[in-house]
């Protein structure tokens, strides 16, 4: 009786922890299934490189390089905010802030994680924007920068967070023994501490860049949506992910638009997806590198 | 032949939080000499030993009283820098614990933070080292490898060697045998004695074996006082103690 019973929760729980890979596989050959049709009309080649988007026009065109371009310039300009701001922090977090100001702070960086990103929209619309614009004469203050912004801010959380977990991982021994030779605290930062969780803070900044890239409700809020070759960081651009939410509203249901649409977001996925497993792999020679269990 | 007195604790107090760990220490280490410390867990030979070359400074909020003098010098007076004590008394920890990086750098980290620059200079120094650590001929043909794929044991010479590289004075030894094997264990004794001719010596051991072989003097801890300190030897064969007596002949501890 009671192994029939002990049957079917295993067979439950398996089920439950299954579900996850199913909703992946799922989602993935709906994004095939829906996107490849693109590609009858246009090239891969033309769909990726093809400057002009104009998905509406009576004779449509599907070149979505400055979608792609939108969102590089965004995220990468999000990673000069993150990148200091996140890996400083945490850096400050783990060796400077002493237990008092570390259980403030925290919880503090926890919880602007936790923050919606319309939340954050809504800051760089009415913050930001006014600002910028004043700030450089221009007719809107929605613009790459803007998005940059306001990712780069959303993305720190998530690098001081996952950097500081590197930088505690370092053993507590690796700096003993640098300091029993003589070195003070800053040579033991930079030349023990930091290499040891270098790759550890690799992966932190590439996993903060996977989450400013697919960031969508910020950046249709901020960045003003202009689906044009960027040139300037003080433009409007499009990302991809905003261009997606903007136009598959619009989009007539298995109409060409629509399967374009599709394929820009199985290329998104394709991206973070190869940002993640990159980042898997930097992580998991980091825990060897440490002598910390695979 | 009398030995000079290389490192005196004088009165000394050591406190974590308000909790006293170490309770009016005193004791001679002499130069050139093995001075063992032996005492069961949590008596305070770990804290006794990290005074000598101010690693107790990495932990917050303690304080000391007391003083520790190294050839005369106070080296908690504020005049006193960590950083030039720890040139001249190293230390070899429980775990061995080299750095994630090469064989070669690992010895050579020590004087690269030191601003040598000098590469022959460092290369013959890395060479002196390992040599004098007995890891020379085990590793010379694989420098440039992590230090992480050596055994245990190597591993644990290869964190003498890096003392040795920097460290002219003094080497403290914090259980170093406690995570090896008894070859191993019995390569670091013999080690041990060989240094012993350049470098005063201080081994904290859980090992009454290894104290008896290996030093000249032994101090015997409990609950942060020193009971009795004297040649091992005499510490060994009739100590004053009835404590000590109890402890060396495994009674407790
Ligand atoms: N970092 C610390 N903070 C608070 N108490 C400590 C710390 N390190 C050691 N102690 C306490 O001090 C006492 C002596 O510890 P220790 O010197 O490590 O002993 P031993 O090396 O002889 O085993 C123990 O009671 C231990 O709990
Ligand atoms: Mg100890």
């Amino acid at each position: 009786m009671t192994s029939i019973k002990e049957k079917i929760y295993k067979w439950i729980f398996a089920t439950l922890a299954f579900s996850s890979l199913v909703f992946l596989i799922g989602i993935i050959i709906v994004l095939f299934k829906e996107g490849m049709p693109i590609f009858k009309e246009v090239t891969a080649f033309k769909f990726i490189f093809g400057k002009s988007w104009y998905p509406t026009y009576s004779e449509p065109e599907f070149g979505i390089l400055p979608l792609i371009l939108g969102s590089i310039w965004v995220t990468l300009g999000a990673i000069f905010i993150c990148v200091p701001l996140g890996v400083g922090s945490a850096l400050y977090l783990h060796e400077l802030a002493g237990h008092k100001q570390r259980a403030i702070l925290k919880p503090i960086i926890e919880i602007l994680a936790s923050i919606p990103s319309v939340v954050f929209g809504f800051f760089g619309m009415v913050i930001v924007t006014p600002f910028i614009q004043k700030l450089f004469h221009l007719p809107t203050g929605l613009c790459a920068l803007n998005g940059s912004l306001i990712l780069g801010i959303m993305a720190t959380p998530t690098v001081c967070s996952l950097a500081e977990d590197a930088l505690s991982y370092v053993p507590k021994s690796f700096r003993e023994a640098s300091f029993a030779v003589g070195a003070n605290r800053w040579q033991t930062l930079t030349q023990v501490v930091m290499p040891a969780a270098g790759s550890g803070i690799a992966t932190a900044i590439i996993l903060g860049m996977s989450r400013a890239i697919g960031e969508t409700m910020t950046v249709l809020m901020v960045t003003g949506g202009a689906a044009v070759m960027p040139h300037s960081y003080l433009e409007p651009v499009r990302p991809m992910t905003a261009a997606i939410a903007a136009e598959m509203g619009e989009a007539p249901m298995g109409g060409s638009h629509y399967h374009a649409l599709f394929a820009i977001a199985l290329i998104l996925f394709l991206v973070t997806l190869v940002f993640n497993i990159i980042a898997e792999i930097i992580s998991r020679r980091f825990r060897i590198k440490l002598g910390l269990s695979g | 032949m009398h030995n000079r007195i290389k490192i005196k604790a004088d009165s000394i107090n050591f406190f974590y939080n308000k909790v006293q760990a170490l309770k009016n220490i005193n004791i001679d280490i002499l130069e050139k000499q093995v001075t063992a410390i032996i005492g069961p867990s949590g008596c305070g030979k770990s804290t006794f030993i990290r005074l000598l070359n101010r690693m107790d400074e990495l932990v917050p909020h303690t304080s000391i009283t007391g003083k520790i003098y190294i050839d005369d010098v106070d080296i908690f007076h504020t005049s006193a820098d960590p950083v030039e004590i720890r040139k001249r008394v190293g230390m070899v920890f429980q775990k061995p614990n080299p750095f994630p990086k090469s064989i070669f750098e690992n010895v050579s980290y020590g004087l690269k933070i030191n601003g040598i620059k000098d590469k022959s200079f460092i290369e013959e120094k890395v060479e002196m080292s390992l040599k004098k650590a007995a890891l020379w001929s085990e590793v010379k043909d694989r420098l440039h490898e992590s230090a992480l794929k050596l055994s245990g044991g190597q591993q644990q010479r290869l964190c003498i060697a890096r003392c040795l590289a920097v460290q002219t004075e003094a080497i403290l030894f914090d259980e170093p045998c406690a995570s090896l094997d008894p070859i191993s264990t019995a390569k670091i004794e013999e080690l041990i004695l060989e240094l012993k001719k350049e470098y005063t010596i201080v081994i904290v051991t859980h090992n009454m074996q290894q104290a008896a072989r290996s030093s000249d003097y032994t101090a015997f801890f409990l609950l942060g006082e020193l009971i009795e300190f004297g040649k091992t030897q005499d510490i060994f064969t009739k100590p004053n103690d009835s404590k000590t007596e109890a402890y060396i002949t495994g009674r407790f501890g």
